[in-house]
């Protein structure tokens, strides 16, 4: 038996407006709606809207919040400014990752959490099973929320008519408690994850359907689709943003996947932190790296990557770039034969992995 | 509704095959196949001269979600591969049942054309 799928605020919307439904993550969700390659460009040149309502969120208040939050979590998260999101992992004690995760600083003690769909019920027992001593409430805000992405260079202009959050004063990563096309109680934030400008805006479930048809009546003139999974995952691969059970799972640690960046080691203790340190000061053994591919086969999940006869790695995620027009992906390769030429054997045939120095789109 | 043209026989794998005046027949993939797999990236197709049996996988076609292997509708040897298809994949998205042709080919046994299904039954697994 298989459980029933869940459905988003928006399943009749997406009916209505023609999209092909898959389940993903325990979720029946949109694919696309006219294309994916379409939806994809309409996002780097115009804008995209998207229904993410299947990612998580939690709440997390009390006393000791903050001091909680940076002791489960890698990045930096008491320094947060109220008004201001941070993207962060959830570490194991041995370096593999929970879940990555951006947390909303809301007030002096409450967070707003954003969770993986796949993750939300055991990133919620996680952090439950952490808070021994501490003064903390964490409560699970999976059905309150609907989320909507919308992205694109014209975001802003789609977005500030309809809604009174201060959409020029908010920097990335900023946000703002709002009212959007109508519905009281939304959250704005300049957050994203597909490389182009824009928002994620939080909204309570029952306003979704209006918001979303406002905001797409609001975007046509100015070149908005609807967009779906699809798009967003070849849109985060451009950008070079991790994808839990791909490029960060159980096993891949942040040192491997390169998020470095969001591992502050200065603020101290903190879950992993001892493992993570060991990769980070030795290199970790296997590395997470960026290709592109010059030939139209895209090199998908599992593709062996080879260095001559030996198998070096294989590939965690795979697709076409839009931008490009060539295949890109990534791949966890040993970290000594990252030097060496690469191949990926697709069904025999092999075609060279060129390394990107950086994302394909900034 | 996708198109399934009277004129053509039908695979439960969702290729089509055209018998042609000369004996010789041509091989697709139907429009529900083009839509199901989304914006087509490459197809991967045999050299002419190879032959293959009914049912034996004569090539890939991929899209950006999906690879998907290519079935023989029946045994065959192959006349041309469709070179268009190299520079452009994406008419097998426009052009199912015309400029993306996959093969031409020599059939072993030019009767096994008829015990393909026909467009209605074909319809029906729709």
């Amino acid at each position: 038996m298989t459980a029933p799928l869940a459905r988003t605020p928006l399943h009749a919307f997406h009916a209505a407006h023609g999209a092909r439904l898959v389940p993903f993550a325990g979720w029946e969700m949109p694919v696309q709606y006219t294309g994916i390659i379409e939806e994809h460009l309409a996002v780097r040149r115009a804008a995209g809207l998207f229904d993410v309502s299947h990612m998580g969120e939690c709440r997390v208040t009390g006393p000791d919040a903050a001091a909680f939050l940076d002791r489960v979590m890698t990045n930096a998260m008491a320094g947060i400014p109220v008004g201001m999101a941070r993207y962060t992992i959830l570490c194991q004690p041995d370096g593999g990752c929970v879940d990555d995760l951006i947390v909303y600083r809301l007030g002096a003690e409450e967070f707003l959490i954003c969770l993986n769909a796949s993750n939300a019920a055991k990133d919620i027992a996680w952090l439950r099973s952490q808070a021994g001593g501490d003064r903390v409430t964490i409560a699970d805000e999976c059905a309150r929320w609907a989320q909507l992405a919308l992205q694109g260079p014209e975001a802003d202009a789609i977005l500030g008519p309809l809604t009174d959050a201060p959409l020029a004063a908010l920097r990335r990563f900023g946000f703002a408690t709002a009212t959007v096309a109508g519905a009281a109680g939304c959250l704005v934030s300049r957050t994203g994850y597909t490389g182009s400008p824009g928002f994620e805006i939080y909204l309570p479930a029952g306003s979704a359907t209006a918001v979303a048809e406002a905001l797409l009546a609001a975007g046509k003139p100015r070149g908005l689709l609807l967009a779906g999974l699809g798009a967003r995952d070849s849109l985060r691969l451009e950008a070079g943003y991790p994808l839990y059970g791909h490029e960060i799972s159980e096993t891949i640690s942040p040192i491997q996947a390169g998020l470095g960046w969001a591992v502050k080691f200065a603020k101290g203790e903190f879950v992993g932190r001892a493992a993570l340190l060991r990769q980070h000061e030795a290199g970790p053994a296997s590395k997470v790296a960026l290709f592109s591919l010059s030939d139209r086969r895209i090199a998908r999940q599992g593709t062996p990557v080879m260095a001559g006869e030996r198998k070096v790695g294989e590939v965690l995620s795979g697709t076409l770039s839009p931008l490009l027009n060539k295949p890109i992906g990534t791949a966890l390769v040993e970290a000594a034969a990252l030097g060496g030429r690469l191949e990926v054997d697709l069904r025999g045939h092999r075609v060279a992995l060129e390394l990107a120095p950086g994302p394909f789109v900034k | 509704m996708s198109n399934v043209p009277d004129s053509l026989r039908y695979t439960a794998e969702h290729e089509w095959v055209r018998l042609e005046a000369d004996g010789t027949a041509t091989i697709g993939i139907t429009d529900h196949a083009q839509a199901a797999l989304g914006d087509v990236t490459f197809v991967d197709l045999p050299k002419a001269g190879a032959s293959f049996a009914a049912g034996a996988t004569f090539g890939a076609v991929e899209s950006v979600k999906a690879a998907s292997d290519l079935y023989c509708p029946v045994a065959a040897t192959v006349i041309e591969a469709n070179e268009a298809l190299n520079a452009t994949p994406d008419l097998v998205n426009r052009e199912p049942y015309g400029g993306a042709w996959m093969i031409k080919v020599r059939l072993a046994d030019p009767s096994s054309v008829s015990g393909l299904l026909d467009a209605a039954a074909y319809r029906k697994l729709l």
